[in-house]
Formats: C-alpha cells, sequence, structure tokens
C-alpha cells in the first residue's frame, strides 16, 4: 500500500511530523536560506549564452564615426534646455526632421496624489518627442525603440545627443527591417508611461495625454540610455522594471557580448565583475550583487526608464554610462558602436525575444541562475507553513475524523480554507482589523466545525483553541516573507503565558513588523550599494521610499504598496491577537 | 544521337593526333548519357541561413560554367536573400567574404522560389508528376539517357531535411522517390550531393542503381559554416560546399577529374565534420565516372584530319560546272529587330510580345528587385 493510504504507515507519518515539528521547520528555514545564499557560489550558476538563433554572434561591422558630433548636439541640447527651462520642443523637433525622421510629438499631464519627496509638484505636464525613422523597404510592421530622458538640470545631455547621433546615422543604412523610433520623454517615468499608452491605445493610470499622431508597429525591443558624461569608463545595465519584471535573458546575453567583442566595461547593480570566486570576498560579492538584484526586484519599482516596456511584454533595458575614476575611458564613439551593434543584431529578430530565460537571478553579467533554481530555496520556506499546519495534535484528530466520519465533508470544514459561509462574529476575535474581516469569519466557521466534532470534549478548550490558533497561522501565513516570521514567532507565542515571554514576543513582532523590516531593507540596500548612510538619512530615505511606493502604485499600477497594506500588515496585525489570545 | 556525333567526327580535319579514331569513338559514349540535368535545393529561409541560398548558387553558377543550360537547371531557392530587407548590398549574394564573388548575378533563373519550395513540389518535379500547366521551366524532362545532378542544402537531422521551417523529408522519400525514377526511366545515373548536419543520414535508404551518393558530414556530425561576413552580418558559405567550390573552380570542360577527386574534397582537417560518400549502387567504376559527367553538359567533339571508313558508301552527287557566269544572288541578313519600323508604328507591337508577361522569366539582378514598395516580393 502507498505512503499515504495506508493508515499505519499515515499514522507513523503523522506522529513523526508532529513531534519533530519544531526540528524539520528549523531545519528547511535553514537549507532554505543557505540555498539561496549558494546560488552566488560560482559552480552553482551557468554561464550565459545567447538562446535566440537569430540574434547569431555579434558578427557585424560597427561603423558609426560621429561621436563628437553627438556630443556638440548634446551640449546644444543643454543651451536649449536651460533656455527653454523644461523640454526644448522646437528645436528637437527642428533637428529629428533635419535628419530625416518623421517627428511628432505627444502632450500630457497627470495630477498627483500628494507632492512627491524630490520635487514638491502636484501636476505634471510635459511634452514628449520622438522621431520615426522607416525601414527603406520593409512593411511597417514591427519597431525598435530608443530612448533618453530628458531631465532637468545638466543630466542626459549626452544621451540625447547621442540619440540624434544614432539617428543621424542610421538613417544612412539601407538595412533596416524595422521602423526605429527615437524617443526623447519628459519627466522620466511619467512621460514614458504617457507615451507607451498612447501607443498601445490603453489608459490604466487615469492620465491625461494628447493621442499620438504616428506609430511604427508592433515594438520588438527597447533600449533606454543614460548618460551625463563625455567619457564613460563603464556601462551599467539596468534589467528589473515595474513589479520586478525583468526582461528576456538574451538581451542582457546581447549586451554582455557586445561589451566583450567593443572591450567596453560593463557591470550590472553598479558592481565590476570579479574572477575570484572561490575567494571569501568575491563570494560576497556576487552574493551581494545577486541580493541587490532581489531587493530591486521585491521593490516592485521601475529603476530605468525601460521598466514601464515590459509590461506589454516588449523588451526593454537601460544603458546607464558611469563615469568613475578609472584609467580607461570610453569614449561616445565606442558607446555609439556598441548601440549600433545591438540594434543590427535587434534588427535580425524575426520574432519577439522568447527563447532564453524571463524570471533569473544574476550574480553577474556573465553567471545567473533561473527560476528552476532559485524557486526550490522558497519553496523549502513555503513547506514551512505545511508542516505548521500539521503541527500538535492537529492532524492527529484529523486522522480521527477522518476514520470516523464521511471524509470529504470534513475535511473541507476543517480545512476551512475555501468555500466556508463565514458567520459574522462568533469566535470574539476583537483585534482584528478591516483588512481582516473575512478571516474571523472562517474561524469562526472552525470554531463551529469543531462542535460538529464527536468524541471531543467541549471542555477541551484550550485543545481547540490550539487547534484554531494552528489553523488561521496556516491560512493567514501563506506569503514568503511570513515564512521567517513565521518560523521564529510561532516557536514564541505557541506557548506564550509568562508576562516576560510576552513581552519577549511582543518585541520580536515589533521588530518584525513590516515597517521595521522596510526600514532595516533600506539601511541594507545602501550597505549593498556600498553607500553606507546615517540614521538621519536612512530615515528620511525611508520615508520617501514610502511615499514613491504609494505614488508608484498611484501612477504605474506597481502592486507592491497594496500587497503591503492589504495581506502584509492585516497579517501582522494578526499576530498580536495570536499573542495576547486568552 | 549517335548519329550526330558520328557525322561530327566526319565534317572535321584534325592533324598530329594519331590516335585511333575508332577506339576512341567508343569511349565517348562510355558513361552512356546524352544529356545533363541538375536540380539544385535549398530548403531554408530567413535571414541567418543566408548561407544555404549562397551555397545552392555557387553550385548553379559553377554547374552553368560547365556547361549545362538554364533549361536543363531546375533552382529551388526558399527565399530571397538577395531582396531581403536585411541585406546591406540589394540584389546580391556573396560567397566569399569582403564580396569578392557575387553568385546572383545577371543572369540567375530560379524556377521554384520562396514557399513553392516544398517537399511535395521536390518530389513532382523528381517524379515527374506534374500537372500539364506546368511550365517546361520548372519540370525535369529527363529520360534514360541523362546524367542528374541533384544538389541540397538547409538544416538537416538524422534520417530528415527540413523545408522551411515547416515540414521534412526523410530518407525513405527520398529513397523512393529516385526508385520511381529508375522505374519510369528517368535517369541514366544519379549524382547526389547533400551538405547538411548529418547528411550521410540521407543517402542510407537508397536502393536503386546508378546512385552515388556524397554527404557532408556523418550521422551525428553538425555540418559546419565557413567564414563570416561582417558587413553583411551573416555567414556566407557552409565548409563543405566552400571547398567543393573551390574544387569546381579548376574543372574545365575537358578536365578529366574523376569522381575520386570529388571524394576527396573538404577533408576532416578543413571540414571538422567527417565527409561521406556511397558508391555501391553505382554500377560504374567511381573512378571512371569524370566530374563532368554530372557538373557539366560536356559535348563530345573531337577535331580529326583521319576519314573514317563508313560501312555504306556515299553517293557521290554529280556536279556539272557551268562555265558561264552563274547568277549569283547576293543574299543579306534580314533586320532581327527593325527598330525604326517599331518606333514608326508605335506601340502596337508592344503587345504582341508574349514573353515579357511570363511570370516565370528569369530573374534580372541589379536594380529590378529592390524598388522601395509596399508590398512583400515573396
Amino acid at each position: 500500500m502507498g505512503l499515504l493510504s495506508d493508515p499505519n504507515r499515515r499514522r507513523a507519518l503523522i506522529g513523526l511530523l508532529t513531534r519533530l515539528n519544531a526540528p524539520i521547520c528549523v531545519v528547511c528555514y535553514m537549507a532554505g536560506v543557505a540555498w539561496f545564499m549558494g546560488l552566488a557560489f560560482e559552480p552553482f550558476t551557468l554561464r550565459t549564452y545567447m538562446s535566440e538563433n537569430a540574434m547569431g554572434s555579434t558578427m557585424v561591422e560597427e561603423r558609426f564615426p560621429a561621436g563628437e558630433r553627438a556630443l556638440a548636439t548634446g551640449r546644444e541640447f543643454a543651451a536649449h534646455k536651460k533656455k527653454t527651462g523644461g523640454m526644448p520642443v522646437d528645436w528637437l523637433v527642428k533637428t529629428m526632421q533635419s535628419r530625416g525622421l518623421e517627428v511628432f510629438t505627444q502632450r500630457f499631464s497627470r495630477r498627483l496624489p500628494f507632492p512627491d519627496e524630490d520635487k514638491e509638484r502636484y501636476m505634471v505636464k510635459g511634452t514628449n518627442v520622438y522621431g520615426i525613422l522607416r525601414a527603406p523597404r520593409a512593411p511597417r510592421t514591427e519597431a525598435l525603440v530608443l530612448s533618453a530622458p530628458c531631465t532637468a538640470g545638466d543630466h542626459n545631455n549626452q544621451a540625447v545627443g547621442l540619440l540624434l547621433g544614432l539617428a543621424q546615422y542610421f538613417r544612412n543604412q539601407v538595412y533596416w527591417a524595422k521602423d526605429i523610433i527615437f524617443l526623447v520623454n519628459e519627466h522620466d517615468l511619467i512621460g514614458m508611461q504617457a507615451w507607451l499608452e498612447g501607443y498601445h491605445h490603453t489608459n490604466t493610470t487615469g492620465m491625461d495625454w494628447s493621442p499620438l499622431q504616428g506609430r511604427g508597429g508592433s515594438i520588438q525591443a527597447a533600449l533606454s540610455l543614460e548618460l551625463s558624461s563625455d567619457v564613460v569608463t563603464s556601462l551599467d545595465l539596468v534589467l528589473e522594471g515595474l513589479n520586478g519584471q525583468l526582461p528576456n535573458l538574451d538581451l542582457a546575453n546581447l549586451f554582455y557580448a557586445f561589451c566583450q567583442k567593443i572591450g567596453v566595461l560593463c557591470t550590472t547593480q553598479g558592481k565590476l565583475q570579479r574572477n575570484d570566486w572561490d575567494s571569501v570576498s568575491g563570494y560576497s560579492h556576487a552574493v551581494q550583487t545577486m541580493m541587490l538584484m532581489a531587493m530591486k526586484q521585491a521593490s516592485g519599482r521601475p529603476w530605468g526608464d525601460h521598466g514601464l516596456f515590459l509590461r506589454y511584454h516588449i523588451e526593454a533595458a537601460t544603458i546607464k554610462g558611469i563615469n568613475s575614476f578609472r584609467q580607461y575611458k570610453t569614449d561616445a564613439t565606442t558607446v555609439g558602436r556598441l548601440l549600433e551593434g545591438m540594434y543590427r543584431k535587434l534588427n535580425n529578430l524575426l520574432e519577439r525575444l522568447h527563447q532564453s530565460y524571463f524570471f533569473y537571478l544574476m550574480s553577474s553579467l556573465s553567471h545567473f541562475v533561473s527560476i528552476g533554481y532559485y524557486m526550490p530555496a522558497f519553496g523549502l520556506l513555503g513547506v514551512i507553513l505545511l508542516l505548521r499546519v500539521s503541527s500538535t495534535g492537529y492532524l492527529t484528530q484529523f486522522d480521527v475524523v477522518q476514520r470516523s466520519l464521511h471524509a470529504k465533508s470534513i475535511v473541507l470544514a476543517l480545512d476551512g480554507d475555501a468555500g466556508l459561509r463565514p458567520v459574522g462574529h462568533g469566535a470574539g476575535l476583537e483585534g482584528a482589523e478591516a483588512g481582516g474581516r473575512a478571516l474571523p469569519g472562517r474561524a469562526a466557521g472552525l470554531h463551529r466545525a469543531h462542535q460538529l466534532l464527536p468524541g471531543l470534549h467541549p471542555g477541551s478548550h484550550a485543545g481547540a483553541r490550539g487547534r484554531l490558533r494552528h489553523a488561521q497561522r496556516a491560512k493567514v501565513t501563506r506569503l514568503q516573507r511570513l515564512g521567517d516570521r513565521c518560523g521564529s514567532v510561532r516557536s514564541l507565542t505557541s506557548r506564550s503565558s509568562s508576562p516576560p515571554r510576552r513581552v519577549l514576543s511582543a518585541f520580536v513582532l515589533v521588530v518584525l513588523s513590516p515597517a521595521c523590516t522596510l526600514l532595516f531593507s533600506v539601511f541594507f540596500f545602501q550597505e549593498l550599494q556600498e553607500m553606507p548612510v546615517s540614521f538621519l538619512d536612512g530615515w528620511m530615505l525611508y520615508l520617501s521610499v514610502i511615499s514613491q511606493g504609494i505614488l508608484d502604485h498611484a501612477l504605474y499600477g506597481s502592486l507592491v504598496y497594496p500587497l503591503v497594506a492589504l495581506l502584509v500588515y492585516p497579517c501582522w496585525l494578526l499576530f498580536w491577537n495570536i499573542l495576547f489570545w486568552k | 544521337m549517335k548519329i550526330l556525333g558520328l557525322l561530327s567526327l566526319l565534317a572535321t580535319h584534325l592533324s598530329a593526333n594519331s590516335v585511333n579514331i575508332e577506339e576512341n569513338a567508343g569511349q565517348f559514349f562510355s558513361s552512356g548519357h546524352t544529356n545533363n540535368w541538375a536540380v539544385l535545393v535549398c530548403t531554408s529561409r530567413f535571414w541567418f541561413n543566408y548561407r544555404h541560398v549562397a551555397n545552392t548558387l555557387s553550385v548553379y553558377r559553377s554547374v552553368k560554367r560547365l556547361g549545362i543550360p538554364d533549361s536543363h537547371i531546375v533552382l529551388m531557392l526558399a527565399d530571397d536573400m538577395a531582396c531581403n530587407h536585411r541585406n546591406p548590398k540589394p540584389a546580391t549574394v556573396f560567397s566569399h567574404k569582403n564580396m569578392e564573388l557575387n553568385v546572383y548575378g545577371d543572369d540567375v533563373e530560379v524556377d521554384y522560389r520562396g514557399y513553392e519550395v516544398t517537399v511535395e513540389n521536390f518530389l513532382r518535379v523528381l517524379t515527374g508528376r506534374l500537372p500539364p500547366s506546368t511550365p517546361r521551366s520548372k519540370r525535369l524532362l529527363s529520360d534514360d539517357r541523362s546524367n542528374i545532378l541533384i544538389y541540397l542544402t538547409g538544416h538537416g537531422g538524422n534520417g530528415f531535411l527540413k523545408f522551411q521551417d515547416s515540414e521534412e523529408i526523410s530518407n525513405v522519400e527520398l529513397a523512393d522517390a529516385f526508385q520511381q525514377m529508375w522505374q519510369k526511366r528517368r535517369y541514366n545515373e544519379l549524382l547526389f550531393i547533400i551538405d547538411t548536419c548529418q547528411g550521410a543520414s540521407m543517402y542510407e535508404r537508397f536502393y536503386s542503381p546508378n546512385l552515388m551518393a556524397l554527404a557532408s558530414s556523418q550521422v551525428g556530425e553538425d555540418s559546419l559554416s565557413h567564414q563570416p561576413d561582417l558587413a553583411i552580418g551573416v555567414h556566407l558559405m557552409d565548409r563543405y560546399t566552400f571547398y567543393l567550390l573551390e574544387f569546381l573552380e579548376d574543372i574545365h570542360p575537358a578536365s578529366k577529374s574523376n569522381m575520386n577527386d570529388l571524394f576527396k574534397v573538404c577533408p576532416k582537417s578543413q571540414c571538422v565534420s567527417t565527409p561521406g560518400h556511397r558508391t555501391d549502387l553505382f554500377l560504374r567504376d567511381p573512378g571512371s565516372a569524370l566530374i563532368t559527367d554530372f557538373f557539366g553538359s560536356v559535348r563530345k567533339v573531337e577535331i580529326t584530319m583521319e576519314t573514317v571508313n563508313l560501312t555504306d558508301p556515299i553517293e557521290q552527287v554529280e556536279q556539272n560546272f557551268v562555265n558561264e557566269d552563274l547568277q549569283k544572288e547576293s543574299y543579306s541578313y534580314v533586320d532581327q529587330l527593325p527598330v525604326s519600323e517599331i518606333i514608326h508604328q508605335g506601340l502596337q507591337l508592344v503587345n504582341n510580345n508574349p514573353g515579357l508577361s511570363h511570370p516565370h522569366l528569369s530573374f534580372t539582378g541589379q536594380s529590378v528587385c529592390c524598388r522601395p514598395s509596399s508590398i512583400s516580393s515573396i
């Protein structure tokens, strides 16, 4: 007989799980954390490789000559930007037209729910300018996008200059099979969101924009350029987009392949690749890179202008030019050549990028782990939740009931996860907040189901409460981020009867609250980026992170703020109930 | 055909060669074929398969140079590389890097193009089961005295060849097609060359007589591409066909190289894969089969000064020499294209010319195909 259908074996298994519950939980937790840490260890990672056959290798000849002229155009752009105090629309339109593109503009405006931290503005108004280079012989069915943001001050002038220089160079070539759209967006992400919504005829965030007069077909790939200096020492690739979405790994592979071919120093997460993976510092460097990527994905905000393209299934990335104190400098012509090579290869595409991974973590630009490798770590943390369900007496009772009553109905009643009618009050859980209103109903249902069980004394209140408590916790702690809280909190609250223990548990609960976790993450994030902040700066940063999260949700539909406010926070509040249950 | 050959011997004179003419005459027809055909197929489409089209066009070029005319070549190209939007040099297909050799040229005649290159059409061409409306340029009108060269290139695997990314032809189907050809007396001898990955698997199942086969790689091996061109951005040729082309450039219509030399083309050191060949079904000794038996269309002509005794004497016509002046009419050539008449008669002559409206006429290279237009060419 099978393991679960044989009653003796089942009883033995259940006994084992209930006896060794805490140790197994601890082991699973350690294993999960160790697995995640081990992902950065180089022998466990895979080298990146090009999956798309149509893109092939870096087998093109890059001939972009006009880096200096591009920088001069950038300076001109800067001058006009200062003169108009915002986006020099007329000058841009004229310049793009002189380069032979079809130029269009789009006006947009947005009222922010509250003024944002840096810029203190309520109403955002702006104009996007974009020029379309039509493919000389191809039908207008597909397009590629190259964009550079127009930021106030002295930033990104060289990016716009390079964009215009590339536009002029690309216009003279005959081998384009897709239209290329050169976009200069104002107000970074807000402008980009307006342009994308206008392009795809959607209006998800309530922004006000004028319809686009010119289009170029379905966009296959997009690159966003951020370049603020004449020479760069390295190029940084930013992949994380809205809600933690990533572009197809082939885009990163393409970038890396061209970096190697041209000989430019390329980084991801701003961290340089190291060769000494077997040393402690090399390994910790890789772990830091990977943790940074995971945290950036968890924050749910787009880390570059490319982040909003991903929602429309357009593979996009941002390339940032970094000028640090290094001897070997790369000039604008070389950066232009790299972009030219990338676009020629993207031109060869016949379908959207889909051959390589969509979910991955990179410990450096040349090594990655795919979801098949990092998900077991979270799976192990999830197993802890299942084990908690099966703890102390719950499963034994379940077994008794199974044998004496009709299996299905009681399983439903005891499970209580879905489909049970919530009763209004009942269990007397006063502490439940608005978000958790559904839960006491289910808990009450359980309470009632408990009364259906024969052979159980109504007086075994403690046992029932324990069962209820455990069942509640099982439903409530379904999220991965709560896995660690569960492991630690449960062990403290299970037998919390003495006041000192309660005080200790309360303190731990406060430390593990969403607010404190976020505060610690902010400090941790700054540490990982090797830019540690003082407490006051960190506190200001923390407040701006919260407000930015709310703004992201309002402006682009980021899901992190609703998730935290409606799911994580109420669950944490429920823990207080568990803690102070009488 | 035989009488024509003997009469050609009689008609001309030669000095210096005291070879026995009668022996040579016997040798001329040792191969048993009187005409040559070629079926050249490129089965893959998309821009990154540029090299397959270049392979096929190089073999086409060699075969034409050695004498097989367009009317005896069935050229099937699955995609149009010369007019592809990504080609930086429109209307050209290069086989050597730095754009030394444009195999597309001015006089390429593609018989099956684009989506017409399917397994069904290929098999119908081979077996001759085409609808009556098919034009002659799309038919393989071979007879039992034809030597046929069949060249296939594309992506293949163990026992199959991929057509157009959507269907395959298996080695069993190919072998059966050749058997049908043999039963219908559609070939005298057939040379089958295939340049794909695991190409040797395609000739494993042949069972008809008079077949010789060459492949660029064995089962389990991949055929590799030769050289990339950075300006165009793709690989230009496959290795096996590249070295085959180099070998064929040395062959001229009168050369005596035989099949054993062909088997030595592209050894493992150059090709990385191991080329294979199969001669057990071939009834003659491969050493006696000339390259030009398959790749060229050689008219067997030898000029001799000697006379050959025919069995029947030729009746001598009595000639009466009349000494008076014969009225000699002076003849002159008629103007083949009376331009002045055309110009003065206006446009009515143009509409009478049926050849211009034929859709399958030759695909002239230079600027015709690549007009910017919104209609895709295939």
